[in-house]
């Protein structure tokens, strides 16, 4: 009972998320609208068991990923009217990708009524037990059986992350003042830049 | 608790939902309590610092101070900037204050002692607190202000670069403990030292784990020396600048709860928990969430104690020591200490069968095993 009333409660926020995702005419609060569905769509995992995903979920997506697209769009200065301009020239493309997600739900509605797949070998060699937690499911499946695949996907992301970084890089102009020397700065102590002048009265103090 | 509303007649369903019920409601205003009486500490230890005397007229001792000033900014008006995007900028403060307190649902006050005793409880604080930004973040964009923005900025970029060192820390402990579930890594650390001491941070590889995570929570709760959010001398109040009345008391309420909460954390991950500091019969006498209090109290203590005396960091060298010197440092650590535990063969204790150290302590009180809930019902 809980559970349906959990389900229906969570499934319903997603897609009405969605749905004030694509209707907000601010996009600032279309993101809002995003992140509230990311975070239902993580109860959602929850109540199939699959609580390790929706942390993730959370920690990547919600806490990461959304803060930064949020500041995008935040700082992003947008014309509304130009925007609605462009309607009928983006409508066909609109269109197509609505159509490729319409016809993939189709297909997956399809393949759900026809019976699920297997995951997992044949021989069920890497099927867990059913008792173990999910973390240690997940970790024995991806450094057991799918270390080369995870392997290759980590290096891939790393040799984006060094992309990146290689990209956006720009060596210090040679004489530029603004190069910091953290230990000189920790070392300087108070004598090394001020000087106590303990003048007479009327005499002022010369530099 | 669930058992005891069962006893009563109810499903296992339905008395589950009013035990955590219950246990919500219990905890939100134990926190609540806590916070009120933490903000009256650390003014107290503030004022001693300074050689003042703190709050001292409401209440023996100035004890009801917080509550005098949570009945004031009760009574005051909410003042709503014109210019200001009205439903983000009521909702930031609710969001603060929510997630501040949802963090608790998975904190083992006790042995048993816990409203949700989930298999990723250190995964769920982690979630819970890197939504925290988003309250600052939203309040600094609605408010249509110059400063707040400023401050949303700082704070978003302040809070995901700790997040990564904090998540490596908290590698290190899992790597140890064998369990995200905070019961078990607390139960991991009976008699880790020699036998006798029961804290992970005593083991030399794990010590300065928990400098990095002390220093890294202080920045991830925006206390100083890292306040640069909301740093009075360059932006006014930081995100605050526009709130008033109640919707600047959530934020502050807010602020608190997640200092009690990260010093609660350092008490469970590095310091034992609910465990007596030594592993001595006599010391068990002591009921568990004394010492957990105990604990937990002497790091608020630590936090507002560096609040009155370090000056604080420019925002450069706040980024300088994330980036720089806390990510390759708890890296370096992470590699460091799995090798050390491979070595030492710690790995094949933990995954074998007979050693399920934890689970016999542990009370069921959620309903993510369906399998569970069909058996009971």
């Amino acid at each position: 009972m809980i559970q349906v009333i959990a389900f229906y409660f969570f499934a319903t926020i997603v897609v009405a998320a969605a749905v004030m995702t694509i209707m907000a005419k601010n996009p600032v609060h279309s993101v809002l609208w995003l992140i509230m569905a990311f975070f239902n769509a993580a109860g959602l995992m929850v109540l199939v068991g699959a609580e390790f995903i929706a942390m993730l979920l959370v920690i990547v997506y919600v806490g990461a990923v959304a803060v930064l697209f949020l500041f995008v769009v935040m700082m992003l200065d947008i014309d509304f009217a130009a925007m609605r301009a462009g309607f009928s020239r983006n409508a066909p493309l609109g269109l197509l990708i609505a159509a490729i997600l319409l016809a993939e739900l189709l297909l997956a509605a399809g393949a759900y009524g026809a019976g699920g797949i297997q995951l997992g070998t044949p021989d069920g060699s890497a099927m867990q037990a059913t008792d173990s937690s999910n973390i240690e499911a997940l970790g024995a499946l991806l450094y057991g059986r799918y270390i080369v695949l995870f392997e290759i996907a980590g290096i891939i992301l790393l040799v984006a992350m060094i992309g990146a970084i290689v990209l956006t890089f720009q060596p210090p102009k040679p004489g530029a003042r603004a190069r910091q020397d953290v230990g000189k700065q920790i070392r300087r102590r108070p004598e090394d830049a001020t000087v106590m002048k303990n003048p007479e009265i009327g005499q002022g103090v010369e530099l | 608790m669930t058992a005891f509303f069962q006893s009563l007649g109810l499903s296992y369903e339905w008395a589950w939902t009013v035990a955590t019920l219950t246990g919500i409601i219990v905890i939100s205003l134990l926190v609540m309590f806590s916070v009120a009486m933490v903000i009256y500490v650390d003014r107290k230890v503030l004022g001693a610092i300074m050689m003042r005397r703190g709050p001292n007229v409401v209440g023996p001792f100035g004890l009801l101070q917080s509550f005098a000033d949570g009945l004031k900014v009760f009574l005051q008006e909410t003042i709503i900037p014109s210019a200001a995007n009205k439903g983000i900028f009521l909702l930031a403060p609710i969001i603060t204050f929510t997630v501040a307190l949802a963090a608790w649902a998975v904190i083992p006050f006790s042995a048993g002692v816990v409203l949700a005793d989930i298999n990723v409880g250190l995964l769920y604080i982690l979630a819970i607190s890197s939504m925290g930004v988003y309250g600052v973040v939203m309040s600094g964009w609605a408010s249509n202000s110059k400063y707040p923005f400023f401050s949303a900025m700082r704070a978003s970029a302040q809070m995901i670069s700790y997040e990564v060192s904090i998540g490596f820390v908290l590698v290190c402990v899992v790597l140890f403990a064998g369990t995200f579930n905070l019961s078990g890594i607390v139960n991991e650390q009976r008699g880790f030292g020699l036998g006798l001491i029961n804290a992970y941070v005593v083991h030399p590889l794990l010590f300065p784990m928990w400098v990095v995570f002390f220093i890294s929570s202080l920045a991830e709760t925006a206390r100083a020396p890292f306040d640069l959010t909301e740093a009075e001398s360059e932006l006014v109040a930081g995100y605050q600048t526009e709130y008033s009345s109640m919707s600047f008391a959530l934020f502050w309420l807010g602020e608190y709860a997640n200092i009690l909460l990260m010093c609660s954390l350092n008490t469970l991950l590095f310091w034992g928990g609910w465990l007596p500091p030594l592993d001595i019969p006599v010391l068990y006498m002591v009921p568990g969430i004394i010492w957990f209090l105990l604990k937990t109290f002497m790091f608020f203590f630590m936090f507002s104690w560096i609040w009155a005396t370090v000056p604080r960091y420019r925002y450069d060298q706040l980024m300088r020591l994330g980036w720089k010197v806390f990510l390759p440092m708890s890296l370096v650590f992470v590699a460091v200490t799995s090798g050390y535990l491979m070595a030492t063969g710690h790995f094949d204790r933990s995954i074998a069968p007979t050693a399920p150290a934890t689970s016999t302590e542990i009370v069921q009180t959620t309903p993510a095993q369906p399998v569970a809930v069909r058996g009971q019902s």
